[in-house]
């Protein structure tokens, strides 16, 4: 079958493009097998998974409104990632953006919403940053593994949020009564996010779209995004061209958080208007912070990419629940086969791979096989930047 | 008063639970620490640990016996493991993302199972504490060591354990001995190491990793089924809660040595009894923030590994795939 792609190059790279999509159905058969076991006929709850996804205008918007924290969470990751570091504090990072966001429209209530809003989210990019920039900080200058770190960050978040919610944050409305629900006031009307159309639809759709625009422009047509990648494919050669390996770490990570947390702003302000937590991190969040990363993996670490993956992904969410209205599937096989697309999308790299070195084989023989195509090598060699 | 904690009784209590808490981390973080050791680290032992936790649980609640419950759990975590070797050596994945969504899966999955075969959240009866069988074959032994002043001490606080506790630990010296005195030792630390080297010598290196992270994958299984059948004795969504996590971390502050994962975990198990026991106690905390205590076992972890991780020399094929000429 290689040989076969070696004749015809282009249809090889077309495969490579293909790859996630076949991961995705190779995991929905999976997914089929399961439904079957479960009692349920799998083209049924296909079929009704995609009526609650794509059935009707309200659907549809609600699945842009799932996907729109995804889009966010997920260029945070493509940034990360493409610098090498690995972050799985999204769901942290998301939330600190939430808090902050919602302090500054509880704090000035008075103030008028274009003024507001605006100032909002930019505070929810910052309350992410900050909480990006910890494991930036502790990997580049104490050698703290970021992957342990943002973990850890994230059950501090989580604690820190429920305590926020439950004493200073909490609805003066709820502090006067014995259930005392762990949630804020209401935001004033006057800072609900602009609906586009008369749906749940809002504004931040159509940010996290621009912002992907912006992030791609960001990391292949600026020196600062440049730099960041030049450190996620080598960190020991970029080091030798002078770039600042540390302060680029720290970079990656804040801008990484600094989108999660954005993400956490946009949803205060156009999807919940307050903050609400039940004790856990998905609670508040619905897992955008993980499912960001598949997002990102799936759109290949590109924000372009990111855009038409986190509709998919947030398809699949808003999909998950009808088919468990519909036909009695617990929405938790959704999480499942998200695992398995994971799975078959980093697996699938194998093929890209043998593709590739099969191309080069074809071209010249006794070629050194070339890196995977969608991953910078420095992911893998994960961790430790003392050599710097 | 927070003097109320330094109680002979409350400190035994700590002591009690502490011991008891760092049950999972050790299975968990040592059959974690042979993946690593061999130049594989694996994200997804929070999703091995909710899947083998529900397995131990399913089939002890329908059999009636922890044992089968056990093997269960051992059973599904080898194959989850298995999985994650397949993709990390085999097909040469990328591993911390590979290990992202063997948490997914094991996450939806064991929710997805818990909705479908139980529905509610039920009890078992899983393993007692060993003070039930010696009281049953020794009827006097334990009453009697009782009264010794520190001896009593030592003997009540052990003897609450159940076995799986003392399994738990017992696994330190086993795991230390394979892997510094035994030619499997050697093997899984030259794949981590040096895999060309080792390569060269007729090491096979894929097959070392695949044992290590199938192994690991097994105790993952294992440190979910001390949780269901052992610790709580229940079955709920999710009910590991980032502690798969916490364990890939006791890896890294144990410096991957058995003995540093040991003093890890018994760290963050005893301050993490702490802080239980003053919620416990009803102990005022000022501005009434439990949630601050409950991050104290977090905060430490991120703490120590700044302290521990300029010092710590990690396995220097960590992460890497490997392949013949590559």
């Amino acid at each position: 079958m290689l040989d076969f792609f070696v004749k015809y190059p282009r249809l090889s790279r077309l495969v490579d493009l293909a790859l996630p999509l076949l991961a995705t159905l190779a995991a929905l058969g999976v997914g089929a097998i399961m439904l079957q076991l479960l009692g349920a006929n799998p083209v049924d709850a296909y079929g009704a998974l995609l009526n609650g996804a794509f059935g009707s205008q309200n659907a549809l918007a609600d699945t842009i409104v799932r996907a729109t924290p995804l889009l966010l969470v997920a260029l945070g990751i493509c940034i990360a990632f493409r610098g090498g570091v690995i972050n799985i504090g999204g769901e942290g990072q998301l939330v600190a953006g939430a808090i902050l966001g919602t302090l500054v429209g509880l704090t000035f209530p008075e103030a008028p919403g274009y003024i507001v809003i605006p100032v909002a989210l930019v505070a929810g990019f910052i309350g992410g940053a900050i909480w990006g920039g910890i494991p930036g900080v502790l990997k580049a200058y104490y050698n703290v593994n970021e992957i342990l770190s943002t973990i850890m960050l994230n059950i501090i978040a989580v604690q820190g949020m429920n305590y926020l919610l439950r004493q200073p944050m909490i609805d003066p409305a709820q502090a006067q009564l014995a259930s005392r629900i762990p949630q804020t006031a209401r935001l004033v009307q006057a800072f609900d996010l602009p609906r586009l159309v008369p749906t749940r639809l809002h504004l931040g759709a159509l940010i996290a779209v621009i912002l992907a625009f912006v992030v791609y422009i960001y990391l292949w047509r600026t020196t600062s995004g440049y730099r960041i990648r030049a450190v996620g494919l080598n960190p020991d050669a970029s080091s030798y061209a002078g770039i600042n390996v540390k302060r680029n770490i720290v970079l990656a990570l804040l801008l990484s958080g600094a989108f999660a947390g954005l993400a956490g702003a946009i949803q205060v302000y156009g999807v919940h208007h307050r903050m609400f937590t039940d004790g856990s991190l998905a609670g508040f969040t619905g897992s955008a912070g993980f499912n960001g990363i598949v997002v990102a993996l799936f759109g290949k670490l590109n924000p372009l990419g990111a855009i038409p993956a986190s509709f998919i992904f947030g398809a699949l969410i808003v999909g998950a629940n009808s088919l468990q209205r519909a036909m009695q599937v617990p929405a938790a096989l959704i999480t499942a086969l998200n695992g398995l697309v994971v799975v078959f999308v980093v697996a699938s790299d194998y093929f890209s791979r043998r593709l590739a070195r099969s191309r080069q084989i074809g071209v010249e023989a006794n070629v050194e096989p070339s890196p995977p195509a969608s991953m910078p090598p420095a992911l893998s060699v994960e961790g430790d930047m003392s050599s710097d | 008063m927070i003097s109320e904690l330094f109680t002979t009784a409350v400190l035994i209590g700590i002591l009690t639970s502490g011991i008891r808490l760092a049950t999972p981390y050790l299975f968990a973080s040592i059959g974690e620490m042979f993946g690593q050791r061999s130049g594989i680290y694996n994200l997804g032992v929070e999703g091995i640990m909710l899947m083998g936790a529900f397995a131990a649980f399913y089939v002890t609640m329908t059999y009636g016996n922890p044992w089968l419950g056990l093997l269960a759990a051992i059973i599904v975590g080898s194959i989850m493991g298995l999985a994650m070797s397949f993709i990390s050596v085999t097909l040469q994945a990328e591993q911390g993302i590979s290990g992202i969504g063997i948490y997914l899966f094991g996450l939806g999955m064991s929710d997805l199972l818990f909705q479908k075969m139980l529905g509610t959240v039920e009890t078992v009866s899983g393993f007692r504490p060993v003070s039930d069988s010696l009281n049953r074959i020794f009827p006097d032994l334990l009453p009697g060591l009782a009264g010794i002043p520190v001896i009593g001490a030592i003997v009540s606080i052990l003897a609450q354990q159940n076995i799986m506790v003392f399994m738990a630990y017992l696994l330190v010296p086993i795991a230390w001995f394979i892997m510094y005195r035994t030619t499997l030792g050697l093997k899984i630390r030259a794949a981590g190491e040096n895999p060309a080297a080792a390569d060269a010598l007729g090491v096979s290196i894929s097959r070392t990793r695949y044992a290590t992270v199938t192994f690991g994958g097994a105790m993952a299984g294992v440190a979910g089924a001390s949780l269901s059948i052992a610790l709580l004795n229940v079955f709920q969504q999710n009910m590991t809660s980032g502690l798969g996590f916490i364990a890939v971390a006791l890896v890294y502050f144990g410096g991957w040595r058995p003995y540093g994962v040991l003093f890890g975990a018994i760290l963050f198990s005893m301050v993490n009894a702490i802080q239980l026991w003053i919620q416990a106690l009803n102990i005022p905390i000022p501005g009434d923030a439990s949630e601050l205590l409950i991050m104290m076992p977090y905060v430490l972890t991120i703490i120590v590994l700044i302290f521990s991780a300029g010092r710590m020399r990690k396995p220097s094929a960590l992460g890497v795939p490997y392949e013949r000429g590559g």
